[in-house]
């Protein structure tokens, strides 16, 4: 890798600078128009609409296809699920009844996350906790470091002492 | 024969591979240099070799020899020959045998390299590269030969062995099962090689971190050695990853590029872990710290890989029945556990060697905040982890599987990825070793304030979701403090140097390519994050079942059904394909053909989807189901993507800037003294 470097220090404010700066706004800007905010056409509350069936669908698994949702599966068994779900919503079951039914009917597994009682607790404990034991860990040698580091250097130059530095140097090896 | 000699090459390769280990630790051991070069020599001859075998099983394939187990499992005579070929790694024994010879390929580049400086390390790298070596190639010698034949035994049953059974006649089958057809696409062509070249090429800085610690030489040599292979293989992987996503949304018909899938996530957890290693050597290199840190990151990284290889090769995701039944599963389960303990008892033997040589001095320095980076990388990678563990726990406690699916992931990783977003911004502004509240805020002020705008347009233009504003604000602040670092670079040099400010700027990237090559990779990260806010918190969709000329809308945009024909094509396929109009506000825009296809040989459908591609967004139409006979009806889901294109262009920006970042430089002049390095490199930032 190259050591050396330009002196990079350029005022923020250089109206070039600002210019371009806002050249790229517009660009971004631009890709933001496109956002179009579309929402799925109104559905006829009865019968249930295949968006209906799709919306419970999504968050249930069938426990032989691994890992893909039942409302993109394209097994039979998963389509027999699917047409479970539109028979449950037309005897005006909701969301959380029918997914405690599949639930009850084929464990836990058929959700799309574990709920949250008894071993499956573990899932959502342990990764925050390790998290916090991690800040906790990064805390502590962060105080320890500055403890035993006492000789701080003025902060506001050192990136220009810095940049300095290697200006000079670049000189220097451009005479040389 | 040809099997016999492809099987005896790969028997040979094996113990040219214990010998080489046994060659380099005596040759180690007893300083003798003449064990060291048989040693070396061993591992040279361990990529011919494997090739022979690799060039014996591909012919195999290509000339459909069915009395092969593998070749039947993976080929059929339907398929063209350039599947045939890519089929080595469609399944199981060949995609081992593949690994193999891809990390032989790097064990052997490796030792072609120059080692005059670091003879002490040759020996190490060897027995590093070669225990691995060994262990993949005693899966496919004793556990998943390829070449494996058929043999019809006295009773009548087939069996698959290398050996003939007394009194058994050999056993060619009619035509081969053909190729899982989700594999048969471009993306899925190149993808796993990719994967597999990020996997082991990750096997050579773990090869010169091993051997520092064992020789006690624990300055930070072997990261220069190893920065250009940990880049390399960080380029596979993370092309491996983005091609494994344009594969997913073009192929399994989803509407997606991302399914938090665990085969997904033993890929992208080494890269996590080599994503925080690239940041954090910086930090061992420029202050003299995180020695130890460096040491962990790299050992982890390493065992994933492995792990990752286990994840998907040996049955347990999907249950730990059928790992345990597996044949390779403990052997894998044993090697992990083998060389982590391994690698974690060197480490702690030369733990006081590893002291830091600096000081943190500030919690805003660029030190710091990498340090920052790297706990919420780790921080994803413990997501990422548990979640793909913990079915597997549940099931051995409780005797139940759980699916811990995208909700957990996407809740969990979402703010830690915008921490790092955030990092993202913050970092190139701070110094090394002394930053303030006043100097950052001095630096930043300029690009939070500017980049407000994007939230505040998007908000203007209806879009209300504070998840999107903030990820909008986070994505417009780094790609303007990072735009603005080329821009202030390039005016400098300009200035200097009296170039054209493009001159200037080609220039800039090369003279200083890791720090203008990890910028691009950060715009590349902006532009992949916008594609990401856009599907993954705009995109909607419907389905419904249309008569011929009936019309389904989404948002701004109507489909009508116009046709549909059900065919049968000469590779095999049974094609039912859907002829769709789309249109707008603007009037007719063209037409769409979603189809199924089912292949006769592996009886597995394939949706291919159509696609309206545009910049700002993707119409993605699916052909769920039809009228088997008349075809009058059928079945559509359409799905509204919104700047998902974005996400291929920052992969690919992603992709430019690694390249430049590991293109080769001039050999620099070495700086003996860590003083006047660490100027120099405090210098950089």
């Amino acid at each position: 890798m190259n050591r050396i470097r330009m002196n990079l220090q350029i005022p923020l404010g250089v109206p070039g600078t600002i210019i371009r700066s806002l050249v790229f706004i517009l660009i971004l800007l631009l890709a933001f128009t496109s956002i179009r905010t579309v929402s799925a056409q109104e559905v006829n509350p009865d019968p249930p609409s295949d968006d209906e069936v799709n919306a419970i669908a999504k968050e249930l698994y069938c426990p032989v296809c691994e890992n893909t949702p039942l409302d993109v599966c394209p097994t039979q068994a998963c389509e027999e699920w699917r047409q479970l779900i539109y028979d449950k919503l037309a005897l005006g079951w909701d969301e959380e009844q029918i997914k405690s039914y599949f639930s009850e009917q084929y464990g836990d597994r058929v959700l799309a996350a574990p709920p949250a009682r008894g071993l499956n607790l573990l899932v959502y404990i342990i990764p925050p906790l390790l998290f916090a034991g991690g800040v906790v860990i990064l805390y502590r040698a962060f105080v320890s470091w500055r403890k035993s580091s006492p000789d701080v250097e003025p902060p506001e130059e050192s990136r220009l002492q810095d940049d300095e530095y290697i200006r000079r140097l670049e000189d220097e090896l451009r005479e040389f | 024969m040809l099997a016999n000699l492809g099987f005896g090459v790969l028997l040979i390769t094996l113990l040219i591979s214990f010998y080489g280990i046994v060659a380099a630790f005596l040759g180690a051991r007893k300083n003798d240099s003449r064990w060291i070069e048989s040693a070396r020599l061993s591992m040279l001859l361990t990529f011919p070799l494997i090739t022979i075998s690799s060039v014996i099983l591909i012919y195999l394939l290509v000339s459909g020899r069915y009395e092969h187990e593998f070749v039947q499992s993976v080929t059929s005579s339907a398929m063209p020959v350039y599947l045939r070929d890519t089929a080595l790694w469609g399944g199981q024994s060949g995609s081992l045998l593949f690994w193999s010879w891809l990390l032989a390929g790097f064990a052997t580049a490796v030792t072609l390299r120059k080692w005059d400086r670091d003879r002490e390390f040759l020996p190490w790298v060897i027995v590093v590269s070669l225990v691995t070596l060994a262990f993949f190639l005693i899966l496919v010698v004793f556990f998943e030969n390829p070449f494996n034949r058929f043999w019809r035994l006295p009773c009548g049953d087939i069996t698959a062995a290398m050996l003939q059974p007394v009194g058994s006649t050999l056993f060619t089958a009619r035509d081969g099962s053909g190729l899982n057809p989700l594999l048969r696409h471009p993306g899925m062509i190149i993808h796993p090689p990719m994967l597999y070249l990020g996997f082991v090429s990750f096997v050579i800085p773990f090869a010169f971190a091993i051997a520092a610690l064992i020789t006690g030489r624990t300055d930070d040599r072997w990261i220069r050695i190893t920065r250009r292979w940990t880049l390399v293989a960080w380029l596979f992987l993370s092309l491996g990853l983005l091609l494994g996503g344009r594969w997913a949304y073009d192929v399994l018909g989803w509407g997606g590029y991302w399914g938090w899938d665990p085969v997904e996530i033993a890929a992208f957890m080494p890269w996590l872990t080599g994503t925080a290693f690239l940041h954090s050597v910086m930090i061992q290199e420029k202050r003299g710290m995180l020695k130890r840190w460096n040491m962990v990151l790299i050992i982890l990284t390493y065992s994933l890989v492995i792990f990752g290889t286990f994840l998907t090769r040996s049955g347990v995701l999907s249950s730990v029945h059928a790992f345990a039944q597996s044949a390779i599963g403990p052997l894998f389960f044993a090697f992990i556990g083998f060389t982590f303990i391994v690698s974690l008892s060197l480490l702690l033997g030369r733990w006081e060697d590893l002291k830091a040589e600096g000081e943190m001095s500030s919690l805003l320095s660029r030190e710091a905040l990498f340090l920052l980076n790297n706990l919420l990388f780790m921080g994803i990678l413990v997501v990422c982890f548990w979640g793909v563990i913990f079915p597997l726990i549940s099931e051995i406690v409780t005797g139940q599987k759980v699916t811990v699916g995208p909700p957990f992931y996407e809740r969990a990783t979402a703010p830690l990825f915008a921490g790092l977003l955030l990092l993202m911004g913050i970092a190139p502004l701070a110094a090394w070793r002394h930053s303030t509240f006043k100097t950052l805020g001095r630096a930043a002020w300029k690009p939070a304030l500017l980049s407000i705008v994007v939230p505040v347009f998007a908000f203007i233009r209806g879009i209300n979701q504070p998840a999107a504003l903030l990820g909008f604000w986070l994505a417009a602040f780094v790609a303007f403090v990072t735009l603005h670092e080329f821009w202030r670079a390039a005016l400098a040099r300009r200035r200097r140097a009296k170039e054209n400010l493009a001159t200037a700027l080609w220039r800039l990237a090369g003279r200083n390519r890791r720090r203008y090559g990890g910028y691009i990779i950060h715009l590349g990260v902006v532009l992949m994050a916008i594609g990401i806010i856009g599907i993954e918190l705009f995109q909607t969709e419907t389905q419904g079942t249309l008569a011929q000329g009936d019309s389904l809308t989404l948002g701004d945009y109507t489909i009508s059904f116009q046709s549909l024909a059900v065919f049968d094509s000469d590779d095999g396929r049974n094609v039912a394909r859907a002829v769709i109009g789309v249109s707008d506000e603007r009037g007719y825009l063209g037409d769409l053909y979603p189809r199924r296809d089912f292949y006769y040989d592996s009886q597995q459908p394939m949706t291919i989807p159509g696609v309206r591609s545009t910049w700002e967004e993707d119409l993605y139409v699916l052909l769920v189901d039809w009228q088997p006979v008349s075809a009058n009806s059928a079945t559509f889901k359409i799905y509204h993507n919104p700047l998902v294109n974005w996400l291929w262009l920052g992969g690919f920006v992603f992709i430019l800037g690694t390249l430049v970042a590991a293109w080769p430089e001039r050999e620099q002049i070495t700086i003996p003294s860590r003083k006047a390095e660490t100027s120099l490199a405090a210098a950089e930032a």
